[in-house]
């Protein structure tokens, strides 16, 4: 049986939208697939060293569950992204939930190849010394060519 | 059942139990049978599909004292 692939596009900074690709490339990379993530716009965050500062925020977001409904303008105050933040990862924690940093370093050991989009990294002006060793950088085709190839294929 | 290695994954929340299953499955050889713990329902569910797609062979599965069982061969 030819090795199975799967390509994803991860576009989003935020805590929760930093999970998606890191958990479903971490479990295709335990069921034996080759797997390749591309990094582009917020999602080059979750290249970065350290990921302390990945944020969730409950402004504009009325799905997230709340222990008490908030009004929007008490979600606008300074200091409730970092305690829906902390909020969050404390319950995580409580449920078995990886971290964030648990589950990329879990990727990286299982060989699965990150991707950074150039054009993004240059129009954020980021550094690539502020990104994590053992990336690759590139543009569309980069991530075409693997794409191509794949058996499922991802935007998040 | 006889096994040659156990992995608790209780407490555990997905992708885990799957990837450290998979990590503990690779430092056995070929035969040898893992016994998995956990208490993630979505387990059950994920260790089939698991064992179905790496051809490691899930011989048995049940439930210990409200955790759930898992007996894996090698491939």
């Amino acid at each position: 049986m030819a090795t199975k692939k799967m390509a994803l596009i991860a576009t989003k900074g935020t805590l929760d939208m930093a999970y998606p690709p890191f958990i479903l490339a971490s479990t295709a990379a335990a069921l034996g697939w080759d797997v390749q993530i591309f990094f582009t716009f917020y999602g080059l965050q979750l290249l970065r060293k350290s990921l302390d500062d990945i944020k969730i925020s409950p402004l504009a977001n009325p799905a997230m569950p709340m222990p008490v409904p908030m009004p929007v303008f008490v979600q606008m105050l300074p200091g409730m992204e970092s305690m829906a933040t902390m909020m969050m990862k404390n319950k995580m924690k409580s449920k078995g939930v990886a971290s964030l940093q648990e589950l990329r370093d879990i990727c990286l050991e299982s060989d699965v190849k990150f991707v950074a989009c150039q054009m993004t990294v240059d129009l954020f002006e980021f550094k690539t010394s502020e990104f994590i060793e053992g990336i690759e950088y590139g543009g569309a085709a980069t991530f075409m060519k693997f794409a191509g190839e794949s058996d499922v294929c991802l935007f998040i | 059942m006889e096994f040659n290695k156990e992995f608790d994954a209780s407490g555990l929340s997905c992708p885990l139990p799957i990837v450290k299953t998979k990590k503990a499955l690779s430092t056995m050889t070929s035969g040898q049978v893992l016994r998995v713990i956990s208490t993630d329902p979505g387990s059950v569910c994920d260790m089939a599909a698991f064992a179905e797609q790496t051809g490691n062979d899930l011989l048995e599965q049940g439930s210990e004292n409200s955790k759930f069982v898992f007996y894996l061969k090698k491939a």
